[in-house]
């Protein structure tokens, strides 16, 4: 039992931090709270199954399609939408929050809920960890997740535009001074998170089905991650994922499954109420400022 | 004259890695005027949130009247009579300039005070107010919305905001800032009338000519440090202050 | 032959903003119209609307008014962004259920407590979160429904996802369509007067600069509860309503529909004017009706009205209506 908590906590934790970067990657760039963030997760998914069974395309190729597709989707969310009202917060909320209920609502009607529509796994296969069985997705998730945080990390730490990106995040002033162009990095930063959605989205949904339903839970267990972590901070999105992937198991373990959502809610209503720049975030210093 | 009026002592924060403020401590005497000045990204500002309550110090403290005021609330601070002006205007946009003054004058502290006006009397006090920092009395300027005055109104609109909460001390951030050398020169009686009415006045000035007629003693801040206090003859002698600061403009 | 559209102010006008000059009969009634010819038209409108179906579709216009109302108000007076009207309307509505089925209040005796012990508990869920700003504050109501619906699935409490049946309807039709539509504009007016008083003034001056509110020794704490305060007990009070009127509560009262369609309503009657949303209620609420055959596509179709809306017609119908009642616009040649 402890030990298959211990290792079903991990694999829910990486599903977390692989649900959540794209938000946080987001918001940390070009401060865009992109509650469309979960009709992007579905989005994807329905991409994917598309290419998948309608098209017959290979397995690999319509991963990545579907990956590029909902970058593109997300590019044009804030070339056509949100470039209109950057800078008036209540503006951006409705619009996101408005677009993803449509996009989910949409793909609703279309007949994406229950368990009508599902991804194929990687390879269909199961492996003993520590004497539990774990199945091949999963095992395969943990990597993948491990490897595209780290990926990111270079990326923002190494690469040109990545820097861009960091420079934007902190001081958008100076970052314009030396010619960096705020709207061409927000709309990169939207791309990119949702392209993170949609990776999130390949690799997790065929643990399960690809539903309208999860629109809303991905946005909620995203959100509740990067305001754990701190929004906008990289190493806050790990820890903040771990606890909660944690907590998860256990409450689902001891209490039952609805409560995989109770926790997640309950860490943003006590995070924000005690510690509203979570526990590695600036952003309420950078808040004060006057 | 009590020097220990306002006490700041050992005041300190940081953000993140950037020390804004390193141990800064003075003091001010009831009815004084203290300057302050320093370069871009020195503390300045960090300061006057941190007296005013709105930034809370990592260490430190502020007393006025002997009292410990750190920590506070603003708007408690403000209530004990400390008003500030923000280095970046923002009035309350969509209101008349006038009714600006409505929000101060309806605080507990100016209706608990006698005459503080009630109903339609703010108005009349308000329009006072604004006519003092020079608003045009039988004009429309005092009418018109706080969105479409000129900065220099602005300005003055901050300054009358202030007065309105009749305050023992008001510490002004850049208040000169962006307004011509003209303008600046008709706001010069008004503070030397607010100094002459023995209000206590802290001024964050970037303007050194006009800061220097008005303040007798004068605070240089560098990288959140207090590196020189003195009267402005001997603060314009300093070599590490004319060096680091004055450099170019003396 | 060129035509150039001209706009010019009425002369029969409001002189300033207290003091009328009414010389004349049409002048006294240019000045009564905006507000004597929407209550006639509200008190009037359930006598003509024969059907059941209309009936109802009346009765929702007037909750969602309620809703759109009590988001606009917050947005108004405090500045902040809720997403979650459903938290007030749920609190509202299992509220009359118990208050109802456990202590055997009559419908209006539950009314009256579920507004007022409602709002005083939705107060207090929300008030911790009231120091946070924009998306933070937004997060937070978004997220109080969805807890509070999935406590009540995960607990079974409450009639779990079975929901409270068996709860009492109101004396009659005629109680049950005029208290909803006389609070909707009780509602309208007092907040409306309660805006231009000093104290709702300081209010908007939040919502402008709550800094410059603050450092004008105000605290705004208190203030933006008393906004919370209003707005929920508007919430709550459409939520009990609805519990009485289909005499049942479940946990459709938190969904996300009655988070949504409020803000669209306020986008299409015009933000921060308190009439606006009404108005938007009012013109939003029969057409997402009359397509609720399409039924999920409908959410579909307001929500990308919405966005449309906000991105290119921030304004709203009110500022038109106000332009076509302060300005004759007439085609002249030039
Ligand atoms: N709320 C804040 N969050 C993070 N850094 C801040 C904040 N306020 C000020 N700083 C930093 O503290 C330093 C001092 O800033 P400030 O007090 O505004 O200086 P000044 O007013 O003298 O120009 C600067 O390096 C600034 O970037
Ligand atoms: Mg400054």
């Amino acid at each position: 039992m402890l030990r298959s908590i211990f290792i079903y906590g991990l694999i829910n934790s990486i599903i977390l931090a692989l649900t959540a970067v794209g938000f946080s990657l987001t918001y940390g760039i070009s401060r865009v709270a992109n509650f469309a963030y979960g009709a992007l997760y579905v989005l994807a998914g329905f991409a994917a199954w598309v290419l998948l069974h309608r098209l017959a395309l290979n397995y690999y190729l319509a991963l990545f399609l579907a990956v590029v597709f909902v970058a593109l989707v997300g590019a044009a969310l804030y070339r056509f939408a949100l470039i209109r009202v950057r800078g008036m917060p209540i503006s951006e909320i409705i619009v996101t929050f408005a677009l993803g209920t449509a996009l989910v609502e949409l793909l609703r009607f279309f007949g994406l809920f229950g368990s009508a529509y599902g991804l194929p796994p990687l390879r269909r296969a199961t492996l003993q960890l520590l004497g539990v069985p774990v199945d091949f997705q999963r095992v395969a998730l943990v990597v993948i997740g491990a490897v595209l945080i780290l990926a990111l990390w270079l990326f923002t730490h190494y690469t040109k535009i990545g820097l861009a990106f960091r420079a934007i995040a902190q001081d958008e002033q100076a970052a314009m001074m030396v010619g960096i162009d705020p709207d061409h990095m927000a709309t990169l930063s939207l791309a990119l998170g949702s392209a993170l959605a949609a990776v999130a989205a390949v690799v997790v949904l065929p643990l399960g089905y690809i539903a309208a339903e999860s629109g809303s839970n991905i946005l909620v267990f995203a959100i509740a991650v990067c305001i754990l972590g701190g929004l906008e901070s990289p190493a806050g999105v790990i820890v903040a994922s771990l606890l909660i992937g944690y907590a998860q198991i256990l409450s689902v373990a001891y209490f039952g499954p609805h409560y995989q959502m109770i926790v997640a809610l309950l860490a943003i209503l006590v995070t924000l109420v005690f510690r509203p720049s979570g526990l590695f975030g600036k952003q309420k210093e950078l808040e004060e400022r006057v | 004259m009590t020097t220990d009026f306002l006490v700041v002592d050992e005041l300190s924060k940081s953000f993140g890695g950037v020390k804004a403020l390193d141990r800064v401590g003075f003091s001010v005497a009831q009815g004084e005027v203290l300057g302050i000045i320093g370069l871009n990204g020195s503390g300045k500002t960090t300061l006057v949130n941190v007296i005013t309550g709105f930034i809370r110090p990592d260490s430190g403290h502020v007393w006025l009247r002997g009292k410990e005021i750190t920590g506070l609330a603003p708007e408690k601070i403000a209530g004990l009579g400390i008003a500030r002006t923000f280095q970046t205007v923002r009035p309350f946009h969509h209101l008349p300039a006038f009714k600006n003054l409505i929000v101060p004058l309806y605080s507990s502290r100016i209706r608990s005070a006698a005459g503080g006006g009630r109903w339609g009397d703010r108005d009349a006090v308000a329009l006072d107010l604004l006519e003092e920092v020079g608003f045009e009395r039988d004009s429309s300027v005092p009418y018109k919305p706080a969105a479409a005055l000129p900065h220099g109104y602005l300005r003055r609109l901050e300054l009358a905001r202030c007065l309105a909460l009749r305050p023992e001390v008001i510490i002004t951030d850049e208040l000169f800032s962006g307004l011509s050398s003209s303008e600046v020169s008709s706001l010069m009686p008004l503070m030397e009338k607010l100094r002459e009415r023995g209000i206590t006045l802290v001024m964050v000035e970037h303007r050194l000519r006009e800061l220097f007629r008005l303040a007798r003693r004068v605070i240089v801040m560098e990288q959140g440090r207090k590196i020189a206090e003195g009267p402005p003859q001997a603060i314009v002698a300093d070599n590490a202050v004319r060096e680091t600061y004055l450099g170019a403009e003396l | 032959m060129a035509k150039r559209r001209e706009r010019i102010d009425r002369p029969i006008r409001v002189l300033t903003e207290d003091i009328y000059a009414l010389e004349s009969l049409s002048r006294m009634i240019y000045v009564a119209a905006p507000s004597v010819f929407p209550v006639l038209f509200l008190l009037l409108l359930p006598l003509f609307t024969p059907s059941l179906y209309m009936q109802r579709v009346l009765i929702l216009t007037a909750v969602y008014a309620l809703l759109a109302l009590s988001w606009d108000f917050i947005a108004v007076a405090t500045g902040l962004v809720s997403l979650g009207q459903a938290l007030f309307f749920g609190v509202g509505a299992y509220l009359a259920a118990i208050l109802n089925l456990h202590f055997g209040l009559p419908p209006m005796v539950t009314l009256l407590v579920s507004t007022f012990a409602g709002a005083a508990i939705a107060t207090a869920l929300v008030a911790p979160c009231l120091p946070l700003r924009g998306v933070y504050f937004a997060m937070t109501t978004l997220v109080y429904p969805l807890l509070l619906a999935r406590t009540i699935e995960a607990t079974a409490v409450l009639g779990g996802t079975d929901g409270l049946v068996g709860i009492a309807s109101f004396p009659n039709v005629w109680v049950e369509r005029y208290l909803v539509l006389a609070f909707v504009l009780g509602a309208t007016f007092a907040l409306r007067r309660l805006l231009r008083t000093d104290f709702g003034l300081v209010m908007r001056s939040i919502s402008d600069n709550d800094q410059a509110v603050r450092a004008s020794a105000i605290n705004i704490t208190v203030y933006k509860l008393v906004a919370i305060y209003l707005a929920s007990a508007l919430g709550c009070f459409a939520g009990a309503y609805f519990t009485h009127l289909y005499m049942f509560v479940g946990l459709s009262a938190f969904s996300l529909d009655l988070s949504i369609l409020p803000i669209a309503c306020a986008v299409v009657g015009g933000m921060g004017t308190l009439v606006g949303p009404v108005i938007g209620a009012f013109v939003l609420v029969p057409l997402a009706e009359m397509v609720r055959d399409l039924g999920t596509l409908r959410v579909v179709f307001y929500s990308l009205l919405l966005v449309a809306l906000v991105l290119f017609k921030p304004e709203g119908l009110m500022s038109f209506l106000e332009r076509k009642y302060r300005q004759i616009e007439r085609w002249v040649q030039v």
